[in-house]
């Protein structure tokens, strides 16, 4: 790693306002992408502002029909937590789907979105199941926060306090996970929310997308045949060592009919 | 900066560069060489310790961040000559061979008993999936920590 400044604000306010006299910052909450990132020398933040020690940064709240989750609450908590597991408990399972208990005992939901990885799982929970992204400054609704492969639409100071989810009615998250990091080869939320029903894609592109045609097909009738055949294109999608984007379209199908029969 | 924390135990404090990773922080300034790096990309677990009761990977965490916490690692385990019952069931069981991987198991898997008493063999094998072993076939490392579960129950 590249030498820096550390610093460990108490309070949103502290970290924007050290944010904004550095020379080039960066935020850090779990770390779990950021401190390797950097051990590669592929980041050189100036300054890492650790987030870590912030006021009320972590935990979960729940009201009637919405389950907000402080960014800074990390997989394992989500993972474990009763209210998650009754309220959303496709959320619970994604949570704890996510690399291994090492990673989950650190990373945390608001560090995930911020850096919209595009095989992170966490998107497609934020986007299949509708949430809203509290900022210290706005709110801002999935279908708007998530600008591109590892671009939200985040101001460089815009920090994430919370996610804000509304209860759905039924939900069910299912990838396929690469078999050595666990990151998604294609994850698939399906969720039905307000009378609607969303598909939000993770793993397949260059950033989590909803499966609009799919949504339709399911809307009429919610069942995994319904949405059998629909064709998934190619173009565009991921290509790497792990999968081509021929199979990656292929997994989206297979997938999200999983998902489908999963949220029942 | 300074950093201060309670290591198996005992009161430390270190001067330490920012990117200062725990595991350095353990294994170059306190001696504590039990824990291993073995990736050093996050992947291997070698390098798990307990973070105020949490396992984690200290490669990938700061000293700074680490800063007031409690840490235990595999030196902390033990009482004394009398070993902790994974570190007796992994040598009961053949739960290694090189022994590289074995501080990270121990370590992960303590946590893992602290949280299930009665953990199941899938249960044990999803929870060491941040820790690999390039000898074993891992078969002895699940039997071992199915032992240690029971000697710890009993």
């Amino acid at each position: 790693m590249y030498k820096f400044n550390y610093q460990q604000p108490s309070s949103v306010e502290e970290a924007i306002a050290l944010f904004k006299s550095s020379e080039d910052p960066k935020f850090i909450s779990g770390g779990m992408t950021l401190l390797p990132t950097m051990k590669l020398r592929l980041a050189q933040p100036s300054d890492l502002i650790d987030l870590n020690a912030v006021a009320d940064f972590a935990g979960i709240t729940a009201s009637e029909n919405t389950l907000t989750i402080g960014a800074g609450t990390r997989h394992a908590d989500v993972a474990g937590s009763d209210v998650v597991g009754r309220m959303i408990p496709a959320l619970a399972h994604l949570a704890d789907s996510i690399g291994d208990p090492q990673v989950r005992n650190r990373g945390t939901i608001g560090g995930s979105i911020a850096n919209n990885d595009p095989a992170a799982d966490y998107p497609a929970g934020v986007l299949g199941l509708n949430a809203t992204v509290v900022t210290d400054r706005r709110e801002i609704a999935a279908d708007d926060f998530f600008a591109g492969m590892f671009e939200t639409v985040l101001e460089d100071d815009e920090i994430v306090i919370a996610v804000r989810f509304p209860v759905p009615k039924r939900a069910a998250y299912v990838k396929f996970p690469n078999p050595a990091s666990r990151y998604a080869v294609v994850g698939v939320m399906v969720a039905e929310c307000a009378g609607a029903i969303r598909v939000a894609v993770t793993g397949a592109g260059p950033c989590v997308y909803r499966f609009t045609a799919m949504e339709a097909a399911l809307s009429k009738d919610f069942s995994s045949d319904a949405i059998k055949g629909i064709p998934c294109e190619q173009d565009g999608l991921n290509e790497d060592i792990h999968a081509s984007a021929e199979y990656r379209a292929h997994l989206v199908g297979v997938i999200a009919q999983r998902a489908v029969a999963a949220a029942g | 900066m300074k950093v201060q924390l309670s290591v198996n135990g005992r009161e430390v404090e270190a001067e330490a560069e920012t990117r200062t990773l725990l595991v350095d922080l353990l294994r170059d300034e306190l001696r504590l060489t039990g824990t291993h790096v073995g990736c050093d990309t996050s992947q291997c677990g070698a390098c798990v310790v307990h973070v105020d009761g949490r396992s984690v990977k200290s490669c990938t965490l700061l000293a700074a961040q680490a800063n007031g916490c409690e840490v235990t690692t595999i030196e902390g385990l033990a009482d004394g000559d009398q070993l902790h019952p994974l570190q007796a069931a992994f040598k009961e069981e053949h739960g290694l061979q090189c022994g590289f991987c074995t501080p990270g198991m121990i370590m992960s898997s303590a946590d893992l008993l602290s949280r299930n008493t009665d953990p199941s063999e899938k249960e044990i094998r999803d929870w060491l999936e941040g820790n690999i072993c390039r000898c074993t076939g891992y078969h002895n490392i699940v039997k071992a920590v199915q032992t240690a579960a029971k000697q710890m129950r009993d």
